[in-house]
């Protein structure tokens, strides 16, 4: 039983991935990356344990560290800016443009704590087992996460307010 | 407000939301909710966002995959494969699948034959019939309805010869194909689907005069997510995978070979 099983679960990482960086080449090099890790890591795997959890956390640790690198680099306006989805399907409906615009301006600790529990459906547990925090960090990160899409989207028709993290830390 | 509703808390709300909630508190849940329309109306755009990154994430359709991956993967497998303690442990696999299956043809291969595991080209084809048989939008390069162009494309790639075997009688029509990396040719894939929608793959290697793995008898190699049927001939190694019953395999095995090699 090889590595090679891991590519079974490629399409749905790809998938994953779009919504997480919001751009499909970024998507696929991280992908990339996630499967390279995996390669190198093979031996850690413990067999009859859930494989896409694994490859799941092994793609969260590159994201959030690519994520704090391209910070420090350029500033958090780059990020924000890199992270501007470009190449949705569904870009036609406007609440789905603004849905993405804010799950976009997220902090990328907050997205994926949504995305892995609203998309992935994944437990509350499991969530913090992929991304090796306690369980109530992920609920306050979740809390954290709705809250400013929520503010982000505003009310039907309004403008789109910036993200007001403070009014909505637990 | 009563006891119960009053030690409802975010979390809980989020655990309706996601359909994580303990059932014992739904009723809790639900009374405070009507108690608490502002509340009420806080979960119900929770849920909206949830329906739609649901609907976001089911659009993407991010198309086959990248030679890329699945070559990193390969790769991987192959070094790991180089070690001798694979090697073992692929050999006893293959004592095994020899001893349940029984069905070697046309030559017999005798026990220590059959110790000695397979080929590289059929790990890659069982790999290569992995990623591309689920792909509902782009399971070929070029498709059937190109049958002449597609097949004189592959032969000119890969340096030799191919043909695409007609396997319309046992229900399987012609997909398309697509071109694989590989060493020291490059490889090619025949796909073929029947009309339940079961997939099969005829992967091609070729190999230039000594470089040949040792010819084999017709062999097959069982892996959870289908089988392959593997043979060499004139340096041409060919891999039939698929996830059917083995002997309806080995009936179309029978048939991709009768039509490469006339009455041998």
């Amino acid at each position: 039983m090889g590595v090679e099983q891991a590519l079974s679960h490629v399409p749905a990482l790809r998938r994953y991935a779009r919504l997480l960086t919001g751009n499909a080449a970024q998507a696929d090099d991280l992908v990339q990356d996630t499967l390279e890790r995996a390669c190198a890591k093979w031996p850690l795997w413990r067999p009859g344990t859930a494989l896409r959890a694994w490859l799941m956390t092994l793609m969260h640790n590159l994201y959030l560290n690519q994520a704090r690198d391209r910070r420090h680099d350029d500033g958090h306006a780059s990020l924000e800016q890199a992270n501007e989805p470009s190449h949705e399907p569904l870009a036609r409906a406007p609440e789905m443009i603004d849905l993405q615009r804010a799950v976009a301006r997220l902090p990328p600790a907050l997205r994926t704590v949504l995305l892995l529990v609203s998309v992935e459906e994944y437990t509350y547990a499991e969530a913090a087992d992929i991304l090796g925090v306690p369980i109530g960090t992920v609920m306050s990160r979740l809390h954290r996460a709705r809250e400013s899409v929520r503010a982000m989207m505003g009310p039907p028709g309004g403008e789109l307010p910036r993200p007001a993290l403070e009014l909505v830390k637990k | 407000m009563t006891e119960s509703t009053s030690s409802i808390d975010d979390g809980d709300l989020h655990a309706f939301v996601d359909g994580q909630l303990d059932a014992a508190r739904l009723p809790a849940v639900l009374a405070y909710l009507r108690a608490h329309p502002e509340q009420a109306v806080r979960a119900a755009e929770w849920q909206a966002q949830r329906s739609g990154l649901r609907a976001w994430h089911r659009a993407q359709e991010p198309g086959a995959t990248p030679g890329a991956m699945a070559a990193t993967v390969m790769r991987h497998r192959r070094r790991r494969d180089a070690a001798p303690w694979a090697r073992a442990a692929a050999a006893v696999a293959l004592l095994a699948i020899g001893a349940a299956a029984g069905h070697f043809w046309p030559g017999s291969a005798g026990p220590a034959d059959r110790l000695a595991s397979a080929p590289a080209f059929v790990r890659d084809a069982a790999v290569a019939y992995a990623v591309y048989t689920p792909e509902v939008r782009h399971p070929v390069e070029v498709s059937g309805s190109e049958q002449d162009h597609l097949v004189q494309w592959l032969s000119r790639r890969l340096g030799r010869p191919l043909h695409a075997p007609v396997l319309q009688d046992r229900g399987f029509r012609l997909l398309g194909g697509r071109l694989l990396p590989g060493a020291p040719a490059p490889r090619a894939q025949f796909m073929y689907e029947d009309a339940r929608g079961r997939r099969t793959t005829l992967y091609v290697a070729v190999f230039p005069d000594g470089a040949a793995p040792r010819e084999t008898a017709f062999r097959s190699l069982r892996k959870e997510d289908g089988e392959s049927f593997y043979w060499m001939e004139d340096g041409y190694g060919y891999a039939l995978s698929a996830d059917l019953p083995t002997a309806e395999l080995q009936a179309l095995a029978r048939e991709v070979y009768a039509q490469l090699y006339p009455g041998r």
